[in-house]
């Protein structure tokens, strides 16, 4: 099962003929993703490693059956870009790209809200999601770990392969990288809650980050609708306030969004808070041994 | 990035939000003719990004131009909870009759937008949601349809603003509406609004926050608003070269690949200080997922230049890119700087997992670099990199 993508996901690419774009499809295709197409405006009728390129989404979609969309275009064309998806119906579309204005990311989120809810969206500026062994749409590092019984969701992208890395003897059935801007379409609390009615994954690692309550949100979630165990792990106890440490959404305003209240939080819910990224996959470790 | 005051309302002006006359000066000499210009009684405002300012003797009243002058001679070069006055704004002073609050946000928990009203304004709005949130009327704002002039009576009628001034009002809000999307503000705020005895609404004092990732749509605005002066010189150093990096105030300079993780290096760093000695973190750096050597040498030239780093901690998790790449860009990091005459003294504790990390760690060791140690783990390698930090320290003080 896994949650969200797995080996019948039929991929397309927004801006594969980017170089990002080209360089990342060469990877997904190398951990076994299906990628039926790509789109970028003007390139209908050429091909990215005989993968046919078509102007519009809902073209691409007609053609090839498509039910996850990538976005690697530039930012400001994003906005367009993910409207376009929602628009044509797509059921799942994964916004890689990084630096886009949270007005432009308020506003497809609201129009997908509007369209009835059905695109999940999952990003921006996130690595992406990866059920290991069966489809990786983003830019997740596929040979890091293998296939298994845990469910991870992150804000950052490198945690997450640190994590992935840490307990690849254990592996993963999804992998979801949620993104560190301030607005983003899928959160914790969804992917604890897929992850809690998945019957292929045993346990969730959740990682945070200072910034917004999402944490705080996740960890009533967890208390009062989880009976699979959750580990956590929070960055960023150092960061001096009003400052933005690299991602748009990392920042502690006043005294709200501080690493020490998401931990609190968490472990009020009864999560086991690591105090560093290897004790974290140590928590989850000795866990998944006493199963 | 928040912008001052005179700099929000100079945004306000240009989307028709009613404010009063008046510039910003950086001598008293440039205050006394703004003055004679504006040739009425001015206030005299320090332009610093932190509340407070009229307790702290930031915002006087003067008579006449003479006075002007003068009081913008002392308020010039004071400080303010840490922040260096160099600007003061000279504006036309106003009969108040009543201070409200107005404004809009980002909710990021609702991720959608907030309008914010008050009658109860011309204090910090966190105290008055804290302590009457019934006096504080928050309405979601959605993205799709905006502010027009009923949704703006709506939000006026909501805060329950008097009838003499709720037309006036729910105008200023349409046009505040308009700052906040047009220029891409996370926040807009006018706090007080203010109601003149002869029943005009005006925009006293201001915030505004603008988007960072919007930047691209408004250069003129980031170009002009930039803060140079009060931005610590290593940061420009590292914006120059479009590197990530915030100073910190502590000892171990710090490089890693990826946000979550130099955060979170940080945290590790600082718990080992707390067994070395109290070492900390002396900045958090991000060199991305690339980690060329370029980029690996003009990260380790910033971080070199502190003069508080005893030592640095390089962690890289090779992901997309692999550790033996990453490995051959410290060694040619350390040859082009070397070449710069900037050769690495100090100790240097690198820490490679992920991709290809034994191939990684092998070319570094073969290459012999000076003052490099290798710590295979996370915690392991922060703990050495707090250790060399606290013993260069206490070097430095015998």
């Amino acid at each position: 099962m896994a949650i969200f993508l797995d080996e019948s996901s039929r991929v397309l690419v927004q801006g594969i003929t980017g170089a990002e774009g080209r360089r990342h499809t060469r990877r997904m295709v190398a951990s076994g993703t299906r990628i039926v197409a790509g789109v970028t405006p003007g390139r209908g009728g050429q091909e990215v490693d005989g993968i046919p390129v078509y102007d519009r989404v809902a073209d691409a979609v007609a053609a090839t059956g498509a039910d996850v969309a990538v976005v690697f275009v530039p930012a400001r064309f994003a906005k367009a870009a993910v409207v376009e998806t929602v628009d044509a119906r797509l059921p799942l579309c994964v916004v890689i790209t990084e630096g886009i204005p949270v007005h432009d990311t308020a506003v497809f989120w609201a129009h997908a809200q509007r369209s009835g809810g059905a695109t999940r969206i999952i990003g921006p500026n996130c690595p992406g999601l990866i059920s290991p062994g069966r489809s990786n749409a983003g830019i997740i590092p596929a040979d890091i770990t293998k296939s298994g019984r845990i469910g991870l969701v992150s804000k950052s992208g490198t945690l997450t392969y640190q994590m992935m890395y840490e307990l690849r003897d254990i592996g993963f059935s999804t992998c979801v990288g949620i993104g560190g801007d301030p607005v983003v379409g899928t959160t914790h609390i969804d992917c604890l809650a897929a992850f809690q009615d998945d019957p292929e994954t045993d346990a969730v690692v959740m990682i945070g980050e200072i910034g917004g309550d999402a944490e705080e949100r996740a960890a009533e979630f967890i208390q009062r609708s989880m009976t699979k165990p959750v580990v956590g792990y929070v960055a960023g106890f150092t960061a001096p306030e009003g400052r933005t440490m690299g991602h748009a959404g990392a920042i502690v305003s006043g005294s709200s969004g501080t690493a020490q209240a998401k931990k609190e939080a968490l472990e009020a819910a009864g999560v086991r808070v690591g105090k560093t990224p290897s004790e974290t996959a140590h928590l989850m470790r000795e866990l998944m041994r006493s199963r | 990035m928040d912008l001052n005051e005179y700099q929000a309302k100079e945004l306000f002006a240009a989307h028709g939000v009613p404010v009063l006359p008046g510039a910003v000066a950086e001598t008293p000499e440039q205050a006394r003719a703004v003055a004679e210009r504006l040739g009425t009684t001015v206030v005299v405002k320090a332009q610093v990004k932190t509340g407070g300012r009229g307790k702290a003797g930031g915002v006087k009243l003067a008579a006449d131009p003479a006075e002007a002058q003068q009081k913008a001679a002392g308020i010039l070069g004071m400080d303010i909870k840490g922040h260096t006055v160099h600007r003061v704004l000279v504006t036309e002073a106003s009969d108040i009759g009543e201070e409200y609050y107005v404004s809009f946000l980002l909710d990021r928990s609702s991720r959608t937008f907030l309008a914010m009203a008050s009658r109860e304004g011309g204090m910090e709005i966190e105290e008055v949601a804290a302590t009457r949130p019934e006096a504080l009327a928050k309405i979601p704002v959605d993205p799709l349809d905006g502010v027009d002039a009923a949704a703006a009576a709506r939000i006026v009628a909501a805060a329950g603003f008097p009838a003499e001034v709720a037309d006036a009002a729910a105008d200023l809000l349409v046009h505040l509406w308009e700052v906040f999307v047009a220029e891409d503000a996370t926040l807009v705020e006018v706090n007080p609004l203010v109601r003149t005895p002869d029943e005009r609404l005006l925009a006293l004092d201001g915030k505004v926050t603008l988007d960072d990732n919007a930047s691209f749509r408004h250069p003129e605005v980031f170009a002009a608003y930039a803060d140079i002066e009060a931005t610590d010189p290593l940061e420009r150093l590292a914006q120059e070269r479009d590197l990530n990096y915030v100073k910190l105030d502590g000892e171990v300079g710090i490089i890693g690949n990826g946000a979550g993780l130099v955060m979170s290096t940080l945290d590790v760093v600082a718990g080992a200080g707390e067994r070395h000695g109290g070492a900390r973190p002396a900045n958090f750096l991000d060199i991305g997922g690339g980690a060329s050597a370029e980029v690996m040498a003009n990260g380790l030239e910033i971080i070199l230049s502190d003069p508080a780093v005893r030592s640095v901690f390089v962690n890289v998790f090779g992901g997309i890119t692999a550790c033996d790449e990453v490995a051959n860009g410290i060694v040619q990091a350390f040859r082009l700087l070397d070449s710069r005459g900037e050769a690495v003294t100090l100790p240097l504790v690198v820490r490679l997992d992920g991709n290809n990390a034994e191939e990684g760690r092998r070319i570094l060791a073969d290459a012999g670099l000076a003052g490099v140690e290798q710590v295979d783990t996370m915690d392991g390698a922060a703990d050495r990199a707090a250790e060399l930090a606290a013993a260069g320290a206490s070097g430095q003080g015998a």
